[in-house]
């Protein structure tokens, strides 16, 4: 589904990324850990198409076709969901008719017509019952004056209405208290299926608990220096990242 | 022959055609005496900075409309908020509409300021009230001196008023160019409440220039709430001078939605005379082309325990340009002033420009003032967060732009206007969201 290979990309000069390898296939779940500064966040706004990140070398692709020259709304509309670590506030705008416009905007790109009011409604409540969000936060302006944790579930909630083929979580656990984790894991995984695929940013283990990973892939300094399967978060968890950076030298 | 010699010779004219009894000879006779000292204002002027009238001055207007000309309903009904649940004065050129208008005299005044300037009854407010505010300025001043039609609306104490009144002024183009100097007159008693709109509308695209003035008083306890919506043609300039008297707790709010017309220069002075008065001036502009606004704002605090807040938002595209400036006096007596500016700005284009100067001259020691002033682009965060939802470039700009607008617009009382504003930003900014904003 996406494959990535020798990634190098940077901002304004400064390198960032130093040629990263990645596979992701549908069905799967990858983790991407690192320390503060490795480069994760950066990896997740590139594959989303953040244009102020120069890509100076490798390919992305994605279902078989090179994305690198897209917009970010064109990745959206093939599939492609960012669950952002620190999402905008957009005063005015409820976030019902947020995401209105924003699977009306991707069925129009693909010359369908606007979903029914009918259905919205009905997929609305669906998603917002999954993820146990009240109504009334519907009708609130997006994310104005949301908690860090109201937030991260309505990220959430817009992943489960947009229905991605790929959806990259940043730090989606950051700001959740456990209750709130395991709504939103319990939320990710019943989206889960075999043909969609998810890549988890984290820092630490603990969401992991709750969204199991296929692969857990460890970020340094640009680079993903090791990879292998769940056990590995929880070394990672145990022993830190220092034993990795010995490993290396 | 000049703009300003053809004025003061049309002067001798009017004068001589009004009754010889009318209490404002005098008035008149110092105003444009006033005006002909001063003449209309340079770029030399420091008010006048940033705007210039040198090219509208050169367009030959006639200062009274020659025909009448009819205006049907089912072409300017898009121009009214409601058909039935507003009052209404309407003018066309500067000629009070009847067939169009909807106007009262039953427990509250919603008519002319003709038949007010000539009713006996009428004579004690109008020797009360009649410009008692308005500053000598030389565009003022050439209102007062050709003062002979405008809204008059007298709210008595303690009255509710049960719906908006819209004040609407249509120029169709009947000649070549027209210059157009409404008068308004408004008094808000004791306790009173009232909504007023206020309109300037041109239907073709002949010149025209408005130099209006509207004098306001706030009894004490009254509350208004007024909402100036300028969305005119790319021919129609206006001069707006706005002056309002506040008693003592009263509350008066004046909202500017500038997104249209060649230039606008709007002249808004509160005068806080009354201890604990709250003055909220907001606006949105939104501007194209090579159109100008220019907001001019003087709050006035000469009574103490009074507040004021301004919120202003521009946002410029293109050959555009903006001007505001925000001045704030509070006098040595004003103690306890709480004063609240804000100015903020979106260039959306290399070329578009906004001028902005906050004044603030504060001579008492017990005041909490502050002003705020900001010029940026669009936030590439905030963008990106919409385009990776599937929302396209342009839908995204608009969306943020509404959302930049918003704290002015969600501070609109009246439910349809605020829909109808909704409209006019989203129309403004050329999307369809696919939902009401």
């Amino acid at each position: 589904m996406l494959k990535i290979k020798d990634l190098q990309a940077g901002l304004e000069g400064k390198k960032i990324l130093q040629g990263i390898n990645l596979e992701v296939k549908p069905g799967e779940v990858h983790a991407i850990m690192g320390p503060n500064g490795s480069g994760k966040s950066t990896l997740a706004s590139v594959i989303a198409g953040k244009e102020e990140f120069e890509m100076t070398k490798g390919e992305i692709t994605f279902e078989n076709e090179d994305i690198t020259e897209l917009d970010p709304e064109e990745r959206a509309h093939k599939g492609i969901f960012l669950s952002f670590q620190y999402p905008v506030e957009i005063p005015g705008v409820s976030v019902t008719n947020f995401i209105k416009t924003a699977i009306n905007e991707t069925r129009k790109s693909k010359g369908e017509k606007d979903m029914p009011a009918s259905d919205m409604l009905k997929m609305i409540k669906e998603k917002a019952d999954l993820l146990e969000i009240d109504r009334k936060f519907l009708s609130r302006s997006l994310n104005e004056g949301f908690s860090g944790g109201e937030k991260k579930r309505n990220e959430i909630f817009q992943m489960a209405m947009m229905e991605p083929k790929l959806a990259i979580l940043d730090e989606t656990d950051s700001g959740l208290d456990i209750d709130a984790l395991k709504i939103v894991a319990n939320g990710v995984n019943k989206l889960k299926s075999k043909d969609n695929a998810v890549i988890v940013i984290t820092h630490y283990q603990r969401l992991l608990d709750y969204i199991v990973p296929d692969f857990v892939h460890v970020l340094m300094n640009g680079r993903i220096v090791k990879s292998g399967t769940k056990e590995l978060a929880y070394e990672l968890e145990e022993k830190g990242y220092d034993w990795i950076k010995e490993e290396l030298v | 022959m000049s703009f300003k010699d053809k004025l003061l010779s049309s002067y001798i004219a009017f004068e001589d055609y009004l009754e010889a009894d009318s209490p404002l000879h005098d008035l008149r006779n110092e105003a444009i005496k006033n005006f002909e000292t001063k003449g209309f204002p340079t770029k030399k002027d420091e008010a006048w900075k940033y705007t210039s009238l040198n090219s509208l001055l050169k367009k030959d207007y006639n200062i009274f409309s020659n025909k009448e000309k009819n205006v049907e309903l089912k072409n300017v009904r898009k121009y009214f908020l409601h058909e039935i649940d507003t009052y209404k004065i309407v003018f066309v050129d500067g000629v009070y509409n009847s067939f169009l208008s909807e106007t009262t005299h039953d427990t509250l005044d919603v008519c002319l300021l003709s038949s007010a300037l000539n009713k006996s009854k009428y004579k004690p407010v109008i020797e009360a009230y009649f410009n008692k505010i308005a500053k000598d300025d030389s565009l003022t001043s050439l209102n007062t001196a050709f003062t002979k039609e405008g809204a008059y609306i007298n709210i008595p104490a303690h009255k509710e008023v049960e719906k908006p009144i819209e004040i609407i002024n249509f120029s169709t183009g009947n000649e070549a160019a027209m210059f157009l100097q409404p008068r308004n007159l408004i008094v808000v008693s004791e306790n009173a409440h009232v909504q007023i709109i206020e309109r300037h509308q041109s239907l073709s695209e002949n010149e025209v220039l408005t130099n209006s003035v509207t004098e306001i008083f706030a009894e004490k306890r009254a509350y208004m709430d007024y909402y100036k919506i300028q969305n005119d043609a790319e021919t129609a300039s206006l001069i707006d001078n706005t002056y309002i008297s506040q008693e003592r707790e009263s509350v008066c709010r004046v909202h500017t939605f500038a997104f249209g017309g060649n230039m606008v220069r709007n002249n808004l002075n509160y005068f806080q005379k009354g201890e604990r008065c709250d003055s909220t001036l907001k606006g949105i502009t939104i501007l194209e082309n090579k159109q100008h606004v220019d907001h001019n704002t003087l709050v006035h605090h000469i009574a103490p325990n009074c507040e004021s807040h301004q919120d202003y938002k521009g946002i410029f595209a293109e050959n555009s340009t903006g001007v505001f400036n925000g001045k704030i006096i509070v006098e040595k007596d004003a103690q306890k002033t709480d004063a609240f500016q804000q100015n903020n700005n979106i260039l959306i284009d290399d070329k578009a420009t906004i001028n902005a100067k906050p004044q603030l001259e504060i001579f008492a020691d017990d005041v909490k003032c502050s002003h705020g002033c900001t010029i940026g682009q669009f936030d590439e965060d905030a963008l990106f967060y919409l385009r990776s939802r599937g929302i396209g470039l342009k839908e995204a700009r608009a969306l943020l732009m509404y959302a930049f607008a918003n704290t002015v617009i969600e501070s609109v009382k009246i439910p349809e206007l605020k829909v109808r504003i909704n409209k006019l930003i989203a129309n403004k900014i050329g999307v369809s969201l696919g939902f009401e904003l």
